[in-house]
């Protein structure tokens, strides 16, 4: 299963434990992650549903964004950018 | 009377306490090291509200409960999704919660928040959800609206009536200053006398492009209004009807005002050279109280730093308390004084702070 694992600078407002999907897309895999702790949504997408600006997506090396397809062993790291200072 | 204050930082949320005859800074903070955009200590039911602004992680609020020493994450404003066929240029999305306040007394949980990029929200559970007061995001004239103070609009003042809950006064920059009476439903554009001399000479009174730096009501004199505005000092007695230009010693030019709470001729400013040299006038730190409704004014200095001062107070960076001799301001270099005989004389509470955004009483 793909692994998503979220940058600890979260955990200083909500737990953020690794998870694992099996789902088909970035934007999937962060819903579920979003089913099971609704606060954290917030934390990464703004209201419409985007990728804050300051919040980075690598999977398996890559800058990503939300329509990114996920493999079955892939992994996903959540971050904050260092843009936003 | 009031016993705590609290400042809201770029690292976190101070408080200071009132004991023994003293006024102290607590040694215990809040949300220490990430920005604290705002505050407010709602009277009617003891609770305290801050609003944070995570660079990485968006805007949030938290509500400390009457009597409580935690702090619960509550919900924030949220835009709707933008039509596809609008032409607005603004990003419909929370940058930033620029202004709380508590509705009226006889509306127990309704809070107001003005938000950058200019959305004004109420909540009627105390912030457990949010609605866009759209009638106001609404207006034709939000397309003249633009930035000031960050790049997209804001609203950063929030008058509520307390002879009407409904009836409510913003101060937008960019946007001027808009009046509802029916809590929201309509609105109406309050800038008749102001002048926006940063504008071509045809566009001077133009009311949606006017930038009130700050507006704030008299409680017990609730017509009363001042306004610090970026090009001057503005007062109102007639509750935005019109507005009558009023010019301070020193400078004009400023961010912060406040007003006594039961006397609409007493207010204070901390004036700063010009928009383009926002320091005090010849690097010394002063305050302009008018205690007459604008016709003279003290310049007040006793406390503050007189030498190599360059501290700008910021648009919340004031406030008085409900005694209207208890003062507090703050700038964005981290100085924070200390007034307890309306503005005479200042105790440094500290010169070290992190960049202040905003002050409050209790």
């Amino acid at each position: 299963m793909a692994q998503i694992i979220f940058t600890q600078q979260l955990a200083r407002f909500l737990p953020v434990p690794a998870l694992e999907t099996r789902a088909a897309t970035l934007r999937a895999a962060l819903d579920g992650a979003f089913a099971d702790n609704p606060r954290l949504g917030a934390y990464v997408l703004d209201e419409q549903g985007r990728l804050r600006a300051n919040v980075v997506v690598f999977i398996d090396g890559k800058r990503s964004e939300l329509d990114e397809p996920l493999r079955s062993d892939s992994k996903i790291y959540v971050l904050q950018a260092l843009s936003g200072g | 009377m009031a016993d705590r204050a609290f400042i809201a930082s770029r690292k976190g949320l101070f408080e200071l306490a009132y004991r023994n005859g003293e006024w102290k800074l607590e040694a215990d903070k809040s949300f220490f090291g990430d920005p604290v955009s705002m505050v407010l200590h709602d009277a009617r039911d003891g609770a305290t509200y801050a609003c944070l602004n995570l660079g990485h992680f968006g805007a949030k609020m938290h509500r400390r409960d009457a009597g409580s020493a935690e702090w619960k994450e509550i919900a924030v404003p949220a835009y709707p999704p933008k039509p596809q066929d609008s032409a607005d240029k603004v990003d419909w999305s929370l940058r930033q919660i620029w202004s709380l306040e508590a509705g009226g007394q006889d509306q127990p949980g309704v809070l107001w928040a003005g938000t950058l990029p200019g959305g004004l929200f109420r909540s009627s559970d105390r912030g457990e959800s949010w609605q866009l007061v759209e009638p106001l995001w609404d207006v034709p004239e939000r397309t003249q609206w633009f930035g000031g103070g960050y790049d997209v609009p804001g609203i950063h003042s929030i008058c509520v009536d307390p002879r009407d809950s409904n009836s409510v006064l913003v101060g937008v920059s960019c946007g001027g200053a808009w009046l509802t009476r029916d809590g929201g439903a309509s609105w109406q554009l309050r800038t008749k006398g102001m002048a926006a001399r940063y504008m071509p000479p045809e566009m001077q009174d133009v009311g949606a492009v006017q930038d009130p730096h700050r507006i704030v009501r008299c409680g017990a004199e609730p017509d009363v209004l001042w306004c610090q505005h970026h090009n001057g000092i503005w007062q109102s007695r007639n509750n935005a009807e019109s507005w009558e230009e009023i010019t301070a010693p020193l400078s004009s030019f400023g961010f912060a005002v406040a007003v006594h709470p039961r006397d609409g001729k007493t207010a204070w400013f901390v004036p700063a050279v010009a928009d383009q040299q926002r320091v005090p006038v010849e690097a010394a730190l002063a305050v302009n109280r008018t205690s007459d409704g604008g016709a003279s004014f003290s310049t007040l200095r006793g406390g503050l730093p007189q030498e190599h001062c360059y501290d700008l107070v910021y648009r919340h960076g004031l406030a008085v308390a409900d005694d209207g001799k208890t003062l507090l301001m703050a700038s964005t270099t981290g100085g924070a004084w200390l007034s307890t005989n309306g503005g005479e004389h200042w105790q440094t509470i500290s010169t070290t702070l992190p960049p202040v955004y905003a002050v409050r009483f209790n």
